[in-house]
């Protein structure tokens, strides 16, 4: 029957598409092939993370955050206290980061829920505020402007143990991404993801059928807060290392902006986001090391005036235009 | 005939100004039942007192003779009471399958389920064929919503609330808008709902409201004006006054 067919393409949603496959085999390739460059791997393995985590909320929820990192910083305080204070083990340490952080962004959930998009900013901004300010004075827990200083990690697994030049520390990383990103692509497609995308197009209308609306934002809020706790939970683990920046604004910023540059809604636009901003950071900051955010910035103007889909087509016409020219020669 | 939705002396006010003013309605199971008034009369604010979106300042309401006054607008709609609207109130980032798919997931409590890829039970996607069928919407059922002709968005506005399975239906000015050409598959598809789906029609265009409705209530300035057949209500005199006089051009 021809009807049924069309409905049953409903759960091809959840297939995984060709490009994503290889995606992730080109990110499993880089442990072998990009082996130099496993620190700042790691560190985009974080970031992209930490954006895929405000995505969830952002792109599929429509909640506007300016304030993500006060999660992430839960997230990395929490890892790093518990690695001191209670035990050393990473895997231990990730959960204690992300129950910190759940426990944050659920508590928290009930306040950004009850403002429409402007309130929200200013909410989830002084949420962040109001932690980075408790740990710059808490200084004898957190080790204030210092940063919290002495985590050792004990090796992943009891085998497996943190080196210098951080090729276990990117493995590690990278694992916990895709095994969370796989999480968060599956709610994503769940009834559970799409609930989310209604109530983000009409909450009216979503609440008219029978959704539950502030139930399920403070749900996503929360697997959200979670997964930025993870998220920074690495971060601290893998730095041994917890500076007082995990909770600075632009950290919140940043992660809006790789969205930006990636876009929202489709779970990779915080990976690409976040390689891009990366490479583009490394890039300008060895070629113009005092202007670089300039730069940034200039390129962030450029994208939002211009629009990624144009830029897009516009690369893929210049791209058409060369394969033409070159079938012609 | 048992009412299967209730008012009782039902009061909204907006500071000094009364919207609904005690009314007791009752509409009976399997309704076809129109709720008629001037611009301004309350009834829109009487429908937002039915789902629950605001709530009133006194009286009662009732489904199935449980008290639902407190009861949250998502919980009415579990229970049965579900709206559509007069201006669309669609998903636009979706596509019809895909709010069908929401919609029924929820209906059928699936809607935390966060494990399972959607649409992969029988029992949900058996529904949404169902329900696209009943529409018409099978062949656009992978189109931008934003993209469906206005007539399909209509009857997609329509197929939402039904995907809930109501046991009371309130459509709020179903045709409001839609072009002539699409305007007959929409009637046809409104007049052939489920008899035990109780219906009550809040309309402008009386053509509508007198091929579709046995009875009718009117609403004047937030109070209940007159009740009755719809024989009785068009050759009441006071009605042709307040109502159907200035109502023909609209």
């Amino acid at each position: 029957m021809p009807s049924k067919a069309a409905v049953s393409r409903l759960s091809t949603l959840g297939r995984w598409r060709l490009a994503e496959i290889l995606f992730w085999l080109a990110a499993a390739a880089s442990v072998p092939l990009l082996t130099e460059h496993h620190l700042v791997l790691t560190e985009i393995a974080i970031i992209a993370l930490f954006a895929v985590s405000l995505d969830l909320i952002l792109g599929y929820a429509g909640i506007a955050s300016l304030g993500h990192t006060a999660f992430f910083g839960a997230g990395a305080y929490a890892a790093g206290l518990f690695a001191i204070h209670v035990t050393n083990d990473p895997l231990l340490g990730l959960v204690a980061g992300a129950a910190a952080a759940a426990v944050l962004g659920f508590a928290t959930s009930f306040l950004v829920l009850r403002g429409a998009d402007l309130t929200r900013l200013m909410v989830t901004l002084g949420v962040a505020l109001v932690l980075g300010e408790i740990a710059n004075k808490a200084g004898k827990i957190t080790g204030g402007a210092d940063g919290l200083q002495g985590v050792f990690m004990a090796p992943i697994l009891g085998r497996f143990e943190f080196d210098l030049f951080g090729h276990v520390g990117y493995v590690y990383s990278l694992v916990v991404f895709f095994v969370l990103f796989v999480v968060a692509r599956r709610i994503v497609v769940s009834p559970f993801g799409l609930s989310l995308l209604a109530i983000r197009d009409n909450p009216l209308r979503a609440r008219a059928i029978g959704i539950p609306v502030n139930t399920r934002l403070t749900a996503i809020y929360t697997i959200s807060a979670a997964i930025a706790g993870v998220a920074g939970a690495l971060l601290a683990q893998t730095a041994q290392f917890v500076s007082i920046d995990v909770l600075a604004f632009h950290r919140s910023a940043d992660a809006l902006l790789m969205l930006v540059i990636g876009g929202t809604g489709y779970l990779y636009g915080g990976i690409v986001g976040a390689v891009a901003f990366k490479v583009l950071q490394e890039i300008l900051s060895v070629w113009t090391p005092q202007y670089w955010t300039f730069w940034i910035g200039a390129i962030l103007v450029a994208i939002v005036l211009i629009g990624r889909q144009r830029i897009g087509n516009g690369v893929m016409g210049i791209w058409a235009r060369l394969l033409g020219k070159g079938g012609a020669a | 005939m048992s009412a299967v939705l209730e008012t009782n002396a039902l009061v909204k006010k907006f500071g000094g100004i009364t919207a609904t003013n005690a009314v007791t309605f009752a509409l009976e199971k399997g309704a076809r039942h129109a709720l008629i008034g001037p611009n301004g009369a309350g009834k829109t604010t009487f429908i937002n007192l039915l789902t629950g979106v605001l709530e009133p300042t006194s009286g009662r309401i009732s489904l199935d003779g449980k008290d639902i006054t407190n009861v949250k607008p998502e919980a009415r709609v579990k229970m049965g009471l579900v709206r559509t609207f007069q201006i669309n109130q669609l998903f636009a980032g979706m596509t019809p399958l895909q709010a069908l798919g929401v919609a029924v997931s929820e209906r059928q409590g699936r809607g935390s389920d966060w494990r399972r890829v959607v649409g992969t039970k029988a029992t949900v996607t058996d529904e949404i064929v169902e329900v696209a069928e009943r529409f018409r919407l099978i062949d656009v059922l992978e189109e931008r919503t934003g993209n469906l002709a206005y007539g399909k968005q209509r009857l997609l506005e329509i197929a939402l609330a039904f995907a809930c399975k109501p046991r009371v239906l309130l459509l709020d000015e179903p045709a409001a808008g839609v072009p002539e050409a699409e305007r007959a598959e929409l009637l046809e598809t409104i007049a052939r709902l489920p008899d035990d789906v109780s219906i009550l029609l809040i309309e402008h265009d009386m053509d509508l409201v007198f091929s579709f409705a046995k009875k009718i209530t009117v609403l004047v300035d937030g109070t209940l004006f007159a009740d009755g057949t719809v024989a009785e209500i068009s050759n009441d005199p006071r009605v042709r006054a307040v109502y159907l006089g200035e109502g023909e051009h609209g």
